[in-house]
């Protein structure tokens, strides 16, 4: 049976971290199951956790008065969900939905951002990490922006 | 073979449409009989088509290179001349020049793997050498089909991409940059596709084609997976008119795109990829 020290050490996102703050990432995380259709998290709710996806889609969601939700990303296998829980307010600025069953780990950021004000040489690994997906989804974005599809006329 | 070529290159051939199918709401699928002869074209070639009373456009030639009696274009009514073309009916003729310019390393390909990646209508210049590999399959390694779109309606050859997911040593993903709640697939731009892609940088060759930026962030994505940029090709697109490189409307740089091109290698065109204005 795989361990959650396994998985974690295995996911990218951990790749190279120290084995002692590897130790830390462990004892604040859990394994969780979402069904299909249920929502992850919600605008406006306290952020204080995020996930890494083991198996399953999630879409990430933002609601404009009078529109439909738009679905604005999708996450997978691999992909890491949630960064609200590292800046205040600590709140989720977007929707996140389970498209499919989804199996995550879930790490409780309330008691990784404790740790991380303690160690600052961890708090650096974590920022470090996460600021690589921020930089990597606001390219992203930036493209989507761009609507390099749509018609020029 | 009685081969439908002509000394003068700025000469129509007639043609005849066969059928026009519609892929979605803005872009039709035309096959073209040739009253002359056969058709024999690399893939990623592209064709001038002749509307009669409305005017000459440049489409690349989305059908399968091996059937010799017709071609196939896929083409976005946007415009005067697009609509006019889209419009025709069956029986109605055409003329067409061409087939013109460079088509993807179909040799150099052999044996390697094959990253293809696609924005909009960019999957039709390029579904040519997925019939092409996946016709002769032992020919090459892996395919890997990266296609991303405005939106779900405006996915193009939708049956067909399942069905290319079925074969063996294949993987299609696809992507939408909006997706409605309907949608189950993925949502992103066509280079979030990249970390779910099983690729083999050093044995692969990868090919483009899309909008001018999704080819330059998905070169500048290939490159940091490890793929050398003499391996990547890129189709190029500019306004052209002659299509035999005397008119220079379609210059780039010191190139024309319609004799030099459509296809160039990435690493004769990084350097004019980010210049302002070109």
């Amino acid at each position: 049976m795989e361990t959650l020290e396994r998985i974690i050490a295995e996911h990218s996102f951990f790749t190279d971290l120290d084995s002692d703050f590897l130790a830390l990432m462990v004892g604040c995380a859990s394994n969780v199951v979402f069904k299909a259709g249920t929502y992850i998290l919600k605008e406006g709710d306290p952020a204080d956790t995020f996930y890494l996806i083991r198996a399953g889609k999630v879409a990430v969601e933002v609601v404009a008065p009078q529109h439909k939700p738009i679905i604005v990303s999708t996450l997978e296998e691999g992909d890491l969900l949630g960064w609200s829980w590292l800046m205040p307010p600590f709140q989720w600025k977007f929707h996140a939905r389970a498209v499919s069953d989804v199996r995550a780990i879930a790490l409780n950021g309330k008691c990784l951002r404790t740790k991380c004000d303690e160690n600052h040489d961890l708090g650096y690994e974590v920022l470090k990490r996460f600021a690589r997906i921020i930089e990597e989804r606001l390219e992203a974005t930036r493209l989507q922006l761009l609507d390099i599809y749509a018609v020029r006329r | 073979m009685n081969l439908t070529t002509t000394s003068n290159p700025m000469v129509s051939q007639p043609y005849l449409v066969r059928d026009v199918v519609k892929e979605t709401y803005d872009t039709f699928t035309l096959t073209l009989e040739s009253q002359n002869g056969a058709n024999v074209f690399q893939p990623g070639q592209f064709s001038m088509l002749w509307v009669f009373g409305v005017g000459e456009l440049p489409i690349s030639i989305s059908g399968p290179p091996s059937h010799h009696d017709k071609l196939v274009y896929t083409v976005r009514s946007v415009g005067q001349a697009t609509h006019a073309l889209v419009s025709q009916d069956a029986g109605c003729g055409v003329g067409v020049r061409g087939p013109f310019g460079t088509g993807w390393p179909v040799e150099k390909a052999k044996g390697r793997d094959v990253i293809i990646a696609a924005g909009g209508i960019g999957l039709a210049p390029l579904r040519p050498m997925i019939y092409e590999i996946l016709g002769n399959r032992e020919a090459y390694g892996r395919l890997v089909i990266l296609y991303g779109a405005r939106s779900p309606r405006d996915l193009l050859y939708r049956k067909e991409l399942v069905a290319w997911a079925r074969h063996r040593d294949t993987q299609v993903l696809v992507t939408v940059d909006y997706g409605g709640l309907a949608w189950r697939g993925h949502v992103g731009v066509v280079t979030t596709l990249f970390k779910y892609a099983r690729l083999q940088p050093s044995c692969s060759t990868a090919m483009v084609c899309g909008p001018e930026i999704m080819m330059r962030f998905v070169a500048r994505e290939l490159e940091g997976h490890g793929l050398a940029r003499k391996d990547i090709y890129l189709s190029m697109e500019r306004n052209m008119k002659c299509a035999v490189g005397f008119c220079g409307h379609c210059q780039y740089g010191p190139h024309f795109i319609c004799k030099d091109g459509p296809i160039f290698p990435y690493e004769q065109l990084r350097p004019l990829l980010e210049k302002y204005e070109l």
